[in-house]
């Protein structure tokens, strides 16, 4: 059994009097695909927010590869391997694709305290973008501005920007959602690429997806998980299917 | 290489200014001289703003403070007896770029309405204190009886000199911006503009970058400050005032925010716009006399209608 790259331990964070988290425990394990799954306001942006930094948890602790991270602000966190993709499209609209992406690895470049070579002439900043933007497929988009792309290419480019960081885990909070048919098979089929290579925290509605892609997956129910295991477990898991499944099937 | 016509337009409007003093010699207007160079000034003052407000989006409601330390410390040491414009200049800037870091430590932890108001708030403590110490002429302001004295051949009390050294500091400053927001340091307060979650969540901690160029942009209208200074040969608190501070917000609104172009348009628009206002005798009377208020319509109809100002009506790039 492969090691866990992260753990969560008893996260628990309200808004007010509303408990989003109440003691979440999470493990995610080095090279899985670990899909997030629960209903409409069962708190899996929260998770997300708070493995990610963004928010920090009122208790409770998380380790990245053992070292606890708990304190540890988002831009630190970024930098110590995780990446993540926002439920709304989180993109630079003003610049074009390939700056988009130039600008996710000279956030790993080290310090940016340099003031006077010109930044979109940097082959060092330029060549990786390049090669991201081809890897996901947006290669002939590169000097679009990231406003003028479809609402499924920037979905694409704010995956190619995760990935120009290099992460060790990937945070993809609904990486299909208000796409196409055939848009979110593509980008299905693209994650599908990822998996074994990249760490990846899939939260995701559409089941499809949740089902081809993970190798593992949390249910999580009122600021609970109820349940991890392989898909086929879940499938089979009787609570699952009362909390979750069944009802998402009716629709 | 092709110029984007935005680029044209400055490089056109900076050849204006350079050929203003043999015009002005020609025609024998010696008042035209005296209000180019002013707003060559102005528009250095407006570029720094430009920097934080345009390219980083901080929007300082408070940079006359800069103006102001610039011009201060230029007329304070002449008022004792240190004319040495090296040494005034040097800290003129020196100065601005410190108390900009200090403010700009603590306004950069807000934002949105509460930058604004801690930016305006510690530009009037600082106008209140020019205003409260009498040893330099308090609120009336004092006479700067020796312009800053620069070794031979660089006599500012000669007009046509003078207005050739503000020309070459605002190319100087116009250069150093553009390197500036192209670079690695300029992408990051750029792209903290556009999407500061973005930012974080790719590994930017914006805060150190942002006060960089905070102080930068200090640092840059300290100097306007101290060619202010010498430019009206009287320090005044007036320099410091929030009405000043709004006039330079003004100049880069209207001339286009987040563009190379926009400041020298803006300061070229407003205060071109303001003496034709005042003294264009073809106006009637009650035109002339109310001319703030025809100045505010043209800004409220910019606004409206004109999202980049005046270099937005030229195409360009957010570079140019």
């Amino acid at each position: 059994m492969s090691e866990a790259l992260l753990q969560a331990r008893g996260l628990r964070k309200s808004f007010g009097a509303l408990a989003a988290l109440d003691g979440v425990d999470l493990e995610v394990r080095e090279g899985e695909t670990h899909a997030i799954i629960g209903p409409n306001g069962a708190g899996k942006t929260t998770l997300i927010n708070q493995l990610s930094g963004r928010q920090r948890p009122d208790a409770g602790r998380i380790l990245f590869a053992g070292e606890d991270i708990t304190r540890l602000a988002e831009p630190a966190r970024a930098k110590k391997g995780f990446a993540r993709s926002f439920q709304v499209t989180s993109i630079y609209r003003e610049f074009t694709a390939l700056d988009n992406v130039a600008l996710a690895v000279q956030a790993h470049a080290g310090h940016s305290f340099r003031f006077w070579r010109n930044a979109r002439a940097e082959p060092a900043l330029r060549e990786p973008a390049r090669e991201v933007l081809a890897e996901v497929g947006l290669a002939a988009r590169a000097d679009v501005l990231a406003a003028n792309l479809s609402h499924g290419e920037q979905r694409q480019l704010e995956i190619a920007m995760a990935l120009a960081t290099r992460p060790r885990l990937l945070l993809l909070d609904e990486p299909v959602a208000g796409m196409g048919i055939e848009e979110s098979q593509r980008m299905v089929a693209f994650l599908a690429t990822l998996k074994g290579r990249r760490t990846m925290i899939l939260v995701e509605h559409d089941m499809d997806a949740v089902f081809s892609l993970a190798d593992r997956i949390s249910v999580l129910v009122y600021g609970r998980i109820l349940a991890t295991g392989r898909p086929e477990e879940i499938r089979a898991n009787p609570e699952v299917r009362a909390a979750y499944l069944g009802e998402d099937e009716a629709c | 290489m092709k110029l984007a016509p935005r680029t044209l337009a400055l490089v056109a409007v900076l050849v204006l200014f350079a050929v203003v003093p043999p015009l002005v010699a020609a025609f024998g207007q010696p008042f035209y001289l005296d209000l180019f160079r002013r707003i060559m000034i102005f528009a250095i003052a407006a570029v720094s703003l430009n920097l934080i407000l345009g390219y980083g989006g901080m929007v300082s409601f408070g940079h006359a403070a800069y103006l102001g330390i610039g011009a201060y410390a230029v007329g304070v040491l002449a008022h004792h007896g240190l004319t040495s414009g090296l040494v005034q200049w040097a800290l003129a800037i020196g100065a601005s770029a410190l108390v900009a870091a200090a403010i700009g430590a603590i306004s950069i932890r807000t934002s949105g309405i509460y930058f604004i108001m801690i930016t305006l708030a510690f530009s009037q403590m600082l106008y209140y204190l020019g205003v409260s110490i009498e040893e330099y002429g308090g609120d009336d302001g004092m006479r700067v009886k020796t312009l800053s004295q620069f070794p031979a051949g660089l006599d500012l009390a000669d007009p046509v000199t003078f207005y050739y050294l503000v020309f070459a500091l605002l190319v100087l400053v116009l250069w150093f911006t553009n390197r500036l927001v192209r670079s690695r340091f300029g992408m990051v307060i750029r792209a903290a503009k556009s999407n500061e979650a973005r930012s974080r969540a790719l590994g930017f901690s914006p805060y150190p970058y942002r006060l960089v160029a905070f102080t930068i942009a200090g640092a840059m209208c300290g100097l306007a400050g101290a060619l202010l200074v010498n430019h009206t040969a009287y320090l005044t608190p007036e320099f410091m005032n929030w009405t000043r501070s709004g006039e330079l917000l003004f100049m880069v609104i209207l001339g286009g925010a987040g563009t190379g172009a926009g400041p020298v348009f803006g300061a070229a628009g407003l205060l071109l716009l303001e003496d034709l206002l005042q003294g264009w005798s073809l106006l009637p009377q009650g035109m002339r006399a109310y001319w703030q208020f025809w100045l505010g319509l043209v800004l409220v109809l910019v606004v409206l209608f004109a999202r980049r100002g005046l270099a937005g009506l030229l195409r360009g790039s957010a570079d140019e």
